[in-house]
């Protein structure tokens, strides 16, 4: 178990020894692996103050004179506050200038989830989905995040790195083969059925189709990783070996997320795969509780996932 | 630094080409461009800013960041005027394929941000000065705002984080025009006292005459030479749609469009 922030952060303080090119901002968050970065980087490190639109702006102006920022604070806060600002400095700019700033958000979904809704972030993947020339990048374990810090790099353009705020177990193989550019990977394939989950639903999936599995049902899991910029034919042939497809994601449902990411993917592709949602419906929990309490009071529950299955079994 | 006499003739034809652009685009911001000329034309006829017009990121460069994107046209013919695009193109202002817009972005040559919204232009030109100080560059990042724009909670946040961080190879010019769409800043949030709160937050700041074209160029020349380490401000007291009677003291001035006519009439005389 470990957390995508520590695993990201240990890694972009091992690059910053080797490229004294790389700043790191802080909007006053911390993390226990932070704390040599900014002992050991002063120069290159900062603490804006709980100031996320601030945060975005120095960011630009530190990337516009040629470093490679990141910029760490809480996921909606991130996301939302800032978001004109990301609009304006990021995406809009970007289209004109070629620069690098990572904003990197943590506490993706309801991975907060006794601080309750404001700490609770099931916007982001909508909102920043719609900004051109913005990478998406939304990982299911701290494997694809370590991986995603050399991409990063790289990759000269404004990114928006959604992280799970709680520690989780590894999916992908630490020294296995990935296609981050590919933007998913198929992760168990199954018949007729799958389920195309981001984040942290992709754990829930696999557990599912675990336990089909013990009734010999094989059910496919597709994790998707980058909603944008991502290999939408190569999806597209994935998915159209299946008959019904469900997206489960850490997000409102029917809102621009990954669900409709995959709804247009397939109806684009004019195939008669059925598509079903999984995600938080239109309101907001008060009620504080584990994030086990706030999947069942979204009707998120394993028991609910199964029987969306077995609902999908009766299409086939 | 050219004579006065020079300056005073650059801010004349500046303010001329500033209402011929207005008369070919009526959506540019008039009023609040011709509050700002001054300004512009001390940071580059006077020489106060470092450029090179046919290499516009020069890293050797003072950067000029507009925050006040709605009231800088007047910045057009200056750019023009100093190569770093043909005259030519001021004839094409908001025609399609011109990159000439009501607004000026970082297509123009010689612009650096966006600069349509209000608000963002000090934070990303505080992030620019601590870039160019750990870079050890000795230039200065310049930014011009309007006052109305300190309404927006974002740009306090960059006056903090200036003075906390002691930039002082930053300086901002507010073009104090006291004016936003809606009318004069007194009737509206009252920024007064102006200075003073910047001080209280940690900047060295001054006043001048935003028009006068010597206070003017004295008051921004004395702030390149810092003798503290802290971030400057310049509170350039102004007047929106100077030089025009009709516009001067509107209190709607901000949107008004001068019809062809009234233009011609005006540079006429």
């Amino acid at each position: 178990m470990k957390t995508m922030r520590d695993v990201v952060i240990d890694k972009i303080f091992e690059k910053m020894h080797q490229n004294d090119r790389i700043f790191f901002l802080s909007a006053d968050m911390g993390a226990p692996s932070l704390d040599r970065l900014r002992a050991q980087f002063t120069h290159r490190f900062l603490n804006v103050g709980i100031a996320e639109q601030n945060l975005v702006n120095i960011a630009t102006g530190l990337a516009l004179e040629g470093f490679c920022v990141y910029a760490y604070a809480i996921a909606p806060f991130l996301a939302m506050r800032a978001y004109e600002q990301t609009r304006t400095n990021l995406s809009l700019l970007s289209q004109i200038r070629r620069f690098n700033v990572n904003l990197i958000g943590v506490g993706g979904g309801v991975s907060y989830d006794v601080s309750g809704p404001t700490h609770h972030c099931l916007e982001d993947l909508t909102l920043m989905r719609t900004l051109p020339h913005l990478v998406v990048f939304s990982p299911s374990d701290w494997v694809l995040a370590e991986r995603f810090v050399d991409y990063s790099l790289e990759l000269n353009q404004p990114k928006y790195i959604r992280l799970d705020g709680k520690p989780l177990p590894s999916i992908y193989e630490e020294n296995g083969n990935i296609h981050l550019e590919k933007g998913f990977c198929e992760l168990k394939k199954g018949k007729d059925i799958c389920i195309v989950s981001t984040g942290y639903m992709t754990h829930k999936a696999l557990r599912i189709a675990k336990a089909l599995a013990e009734n010999h049902e094989r059910m496919g899991v597709v994790d998707v990783f980058l909603l944008k910029p991502l290999d939408e034919t190569s999806l597209k042939s994935t998915l159209q070996k299946y008959k019904v497809v469900i997206t489960a994601e850490e997000a409102f449902v029917g809102k621009g997320g990954l669900d409709s990411l995959v709804s247009c993917i397939m109806e684009d592709a004019n195939c008669t795969v059925k598509v079903k949602r999984l995600g938080f419906g239109d309101e907001y929990t008060f009620s504080t509780g584990g994030r086990d309490y706030l999947y069942a009071q979204h009707h998120l529950s394993d028991a609910d996932f199964i029987s969306l299955i077995d609902e999908s079994k009766r299409l086939l | 630094m050219k004579s006065l006499e020079y300056l005073e003739q650059r801010a004349g034809w500046v303010r001329r080409e500033t209402l011929r652009l207005h008369q070919r685009a009526p959506g540019t911001r008039v009023a609040s461009s011709l509050s700002s000329v001054e300004i512009f034309v001390v940071l580059y006829y006077g020489r106060i800013l470092r450029y090179r017009s046919e290499d516009v990121h020069w890293e050797d460069r003072d950067r000029l960041v507009v925050s006040k994107g709605h009231g800088a046209t007047s910045l057009y013919p200056i750019l023009a005027d100093l190569g770093f695009f043909p005259m030519d193109e001021l004839t094409r202002i908001s025609q399609p394929e011109s990159f000439l817009g009501i607004i000026p972005d970082a297509r123009v040559p010689g612009i650096e941000t966006i600069n349509g919204s209000l608000g963002h232009g000090l934070g990303v030109a505080c992030g620019m000065a601590v870039a160019l100080k750990r870079k050890g560059s000795k230039r200065t990042v310049f930014v011009v705002t309007g006052d109305g724009e300190l309404n927006s909670g974002s740009v306090w946040e960059g006056v903090m984080f200036a003075a906390y961080h002691r930039l002082d190879n930053l300086i901002m010019i507010v073009d104090n025009n006291r004016m936003s769409m809606l009318g004069f800043q007194k009737d509206i949030l009252g920024l007064e006292p102006l200075a003073d709160k910047f001080r209280a937050f940690g900047w060295m700041a001054s006043e001048t005459d935003g028009h006068r074209i010597g206070d003017l160029y004295e008051a921004i020349h004395s702030l390149t030479k810092p003798k503290v380490m802290m971030p400057r401000v310049l509170i350039a007291d102004t007047i929106k749609g100077k030089g025009v009677c009709d516009l001067e003291n509107d209190p709607l001035c901000h949107v008004k469009s001068l019809p062809y006519d009234q233009i011609e009439k005006i540079l006429g005389s």
